[in-house]
């Protein structure tokens, strides 16, 4: 394999690995200022229970993206050096601004967040927690603005020596595709969150364990799917509509349309031939693939054989990746209208057992609808880094098979180790449930001080319970 | 008036890359030191004293790599293939260390077995990698026009394995440092003698790289008006105040350890290491990329340093504020008996 290949894979790896926890946390990160603040404003302690259990979460994941994170500022230019010098001087200062605006924020404050609560007021504290969730929010706003400009470059020109200059920063900043990509990100990245506190508090409520809490911690997870799942429909198909005029490559690949035409089906399922540049086996709707991607079936919409060959991108992999992420949203919003129901008509989502069900197998599904659509953004944007400026294969650094090759072994292995250690810790953590650390508020600190686990007790370990 | 933004710059990035160092140094150096620890309770308080502001100061590396892609691409674009294993050595010893301030709370008896071992072992890796990087970084890059065109392993020289260990033994140092700053007791007196031993072999390491350094290049040598038998008595006397204030920093350290102080060894190695980033910084000015790529050539568009300019004028403060901020709301000791929330 030569080092394009490898570096591809290698970048695919660990951004789609990043991904998980940024997602996870700035969702996370908002849903404990949401609790601190309900705590501060009522009093009741069940908020504040709901807080230090997902705030231990938080800490574990949080600490995953962070250093994951840290990678992708060298990854730029150990494996893609050419892009990053065409690229830097107008993307560079985003990135820089991400750093300066939220990496800052999110680490300094993230300290007083974990250890602070004895040595900072309630206020302080409180602030801290906000600052965070910011920070988070931030962080989304420049990195997809950088992206959102590689999708569809504006304000550039050339510079002296071959690299590319802004022109003008605010229409850098906010490409014409910022805005709908940066609000389906935090959608996406709210649901995902909402997934992941339904499933842990569905979990807990099956198990009969810390039923307070998780009766609070399921309504507020249901109340997001229900508003937040079907917004994110419209948003995506906001997206949808920009991609046809913007990049109608990859919307050709997303839906598999080879020929142009008025009334395209939509392919439901299909298994696209890039060789022959047809489907097979197609189970099609007619003509409302015109009117889903265009908002009318009398509209014409570009099939790939009308584009160069060389522009093509893989297309079965964003179609799948397109009817992966498309389908497990509008289970979302089905997850989210039967809890309502049950919320309306019966006494509540917990009543019914299964519905909690439901919820914990949906658990995990908003981070494989996350990496779904990140896949379907960055294959479907090939062969290009740039959008119609610069090939992925140009913009590969100098550097030899072999050592590409040992880097990628050496994310598999370490993220392999990380990734199963954060996922059992978190698991584990979600089967003691949020009660478990409530029922000794002060216990003797055998743990390391300092910690945010100082005022927990101590895991159930078998040995030490005999 | 006009600025000269790219001098601007190099200067920030420069603070920037010192700022880490000092800042990550110490809490590197709590790993490399972890496994002379003699007490479990002992590690837990050596970790406690750095686990609210690792993360900040490790921020410092991510504005380093960040600002160098943004500020001088050039050089960015040249560095990082010509370090490729290095940095990622580094980045991966990062995360394994990185993850080990919660996961070693969170483990059992071999979890917590592991991820002790991973926090020691990483910190040790990402400083030698450092070291690594800073070697071949000083001893200079094969390049052919505004390309890197080395080897994958042109960094690995006796130069830069010795560089490396006087790395490590530098961040061992401030983290000995900073934990007479921050322990008392037992733990208080073990980092004590671990700065005797770490202050000595960094005076040892020192003057060996910065002899070796004076031959490594011409460019070098004739920077400190080295001629091959002698130091140019008019070039090198300016610039004694130079590694002077290494020899000054050594005292603090050496007096601090004497008189049992809790603060001055610290502050003794930081004077140690500004003069060493100076010293340096002064043999390789103004190649971004040792030799032949000045920081000018390596420099973004003016509007994108113009515009970063803009930003930095009104975060760095508010940056180095809430930093100071922090560090003051867990200032104080912390002890493996006392807890560190009383």
């Amino acid at each position: 394999m030569d080092a394009l290949l490898l570096s591809r894979l290698q970048f695919a790896f660990t951004i789609a690995w990043h991904i998980i926890f940024p997602a996870f946390s700035i969702g996370l990160a908002s849903f404990l200022a949401v609790l601190e603040g309900l705590w501060l404003a009522s009093g009741r302690d069940v908020f504040h229970t709901l807080y230090r259990f997902w705030l231990k979460v938080f800490a574990i994941s949080f600490g995953m993206g962070v250093v994951s994170g840290v990678v992708m500022s060298y990854q730029f230019g150990a494996n893609w050096s050419v892009f990053s010098r065409v690229a830097s001087p107008v993307i560079g200062p985003l990135l820089a601004f991400e750093v300066l605006t939220a990496f800052f924020l999110e680490a300094s404050f993230l300290g007083v967040m974990l250890f602070g609560e004895k040595r900072v007021g309630r206020g302080l504290h409180f602030t801290a927690t906000v600052l965070v969730a910011f920070g988070t929010v931030v962080s989304a706003f420049w990195i997809i603005s950088a992206n959102s400009w590689m999708q569809y470059p504006v304000a550039y020109g050339p510079g002296p020596n071959g690299e590319l200059r802004a022109l003008d920063w605010a229409k850098v900043i906010f490409s014409p595709t910022f805005p709908p990509r940066f609000f389906h990100m935090v959608i996406a990245a709210y649901l995902t969150t909402s997934l992941v506190v339904g499933a842990a508090s569905a979990w807990s409520l099956l198990k009969g364990r810390s039923v307070e809490e998780s009766k609070v911690a399921l309504r507020m997870a249901v109340l997001m799917y229900a508003i937040v799942a079907p917004i994110q429909l419209f948003v995506g198909d906001y997206q949808g509509k920009q991609v046809l005029t913007l990049q109608p490559t990859k919307l050709a690949a997303i839906e598999a349309f080879w020929e142009s035409r008025t009334e395209q089906p939509f392919h439901l399922v299909a298994w696209p031939d890039r060789a022959q540049a047809r489907n097979h086996f197609e189970i099609s709707v007619p003509k409302i693939g015109s009117w889903i991607t265009s908002g009318a079936t009398s509209k014409r919409v570009t099939g790939l054989r009308d584009f160069p060959r060389d522009e093509w991108p893989p297309v079965a992999v964003v179609f799948w990746a397109f009817r992966i992420m498309v389908g497990l949203g509008l289970l979302m919003i089905a997850l989210g209208f039967w809890g309502a129901w049950l919320a309306w008509r019966r006494k509540g989502p917990e009543t019914s057992r299964t519905y909690l069900r439901a919820c914990v197998a949906m658990g995990p599904t908003g981070f494989v609808a996350v990496i779904a659509g990140w896949v379907v953004a960055e294959v479907g944007r090939q062969p290009w880094v740039i959008y119609g400026l610069m090939r992925t294969a140009d913009a590969v650094s100098p550097v030899t098979p072999g050592q590409v090759s040992s880097s990628l072994i050496g994310f598999l292995v370490v993220y392999a180790i990380v990734f199963a250690a954060g996922a059992l810790y978190i698991l584990r953590l979600f089967g003691e449930g949020p009660g478990a650390g409530a029922e000794e508020r002060e216990p003797p600190e055998r743990r390391a001080p300092g910690t945010p686990l100082a005022k927990t007790p101590d895991d159930p370990d078998p040995e030490a319970a005999t | 008036m006009r600025l000269d933004l790219p001098l601007i710059w190099a200067g920030l990035i420069a603070v920037a890359v010192l700022l880490y160092v000092l800042l990550d140094g110490f809490d590197l150096g709590i790993g490399i030191l972890f496994p002379f620890a003699k007490d479990p309770k002992h590690r837990d308080a050596m970790m406690d004293s750095i686990a609210p502001i690792w993360d900040g100061n490790e921020t410092w590396l991510v504005l380093g790599g960040g600002g160098l892609l943004a500020a001088f691409p050039l050089a960015y674009s040249i560095l990082m293939p010509a370090f490729y294993i290095p940095v990622y050595m580094m980045l991966l010893a990062l995360i394994l260390r990185g993850v080990a301030f919660e996961f070693r709370l969170r483990g059992r008896r071999r979890g917590k077995k592991f991820w002790t071992a991973a926090f020691a072992g990483g910190s040790l890796v990402a400083a030698l990698s450092q070291g690594l990087i800073l070697g071949g970084f000083v001893q200079g890059v094969r390049m052919n026009g505004l390309n890197f065109a080395g080897g994958p392993f042109d960094w690995f020289t006796g130069y830069s394995i010795v560089t490396a260990i006087g790395v490590v033994a530098g961040y061992a140092l401030l983290g000995a440092g900073w934990l007479m700053v921050k322990t008392e007791g037992d733990l208080h007196q073990d980092a004590r003698w671990w700065a005797m031993v770490c202050a000595v072999a960094v005076a040892i390491l020192l003057a060996s790289i910065s002899a070796l350094t004076l031959f490594l290049h011409p460019f070098i040598a004739h920077r400190w008006g080295w001629n091959g038998h002698g130091f140019d008595m008019s070039v090198f006397a300016p610039l004694s105040p130079i590694p002077l204030l290494g020899l000054i920093g050594l005292a603090m350290v050496a007096w601090g350890i004497r008189t049992n102080g809790h603060r001055l060894p610290l502050l003794g190695g930081y004077t140690v290491f500004l003069s060493g980033y100076i010293g340096l910084a002064y043999a390789f000015f103004p190649d971004a990329v040792p030799y032949g790529v000045t920081y000018r050539q390596a420099a973004s568009a003016d509007n994108a340093l113009g515009l970063m300019l803009v930003g930095i004028a009104i975060l760095l403060p508010v940056i180095l504020g809430y930093t100071v901020w922090v560090y003051y709301i867990f200032r104080g000791k912390v002890s493996a008996d006392a807890g560190y929330h009383a």
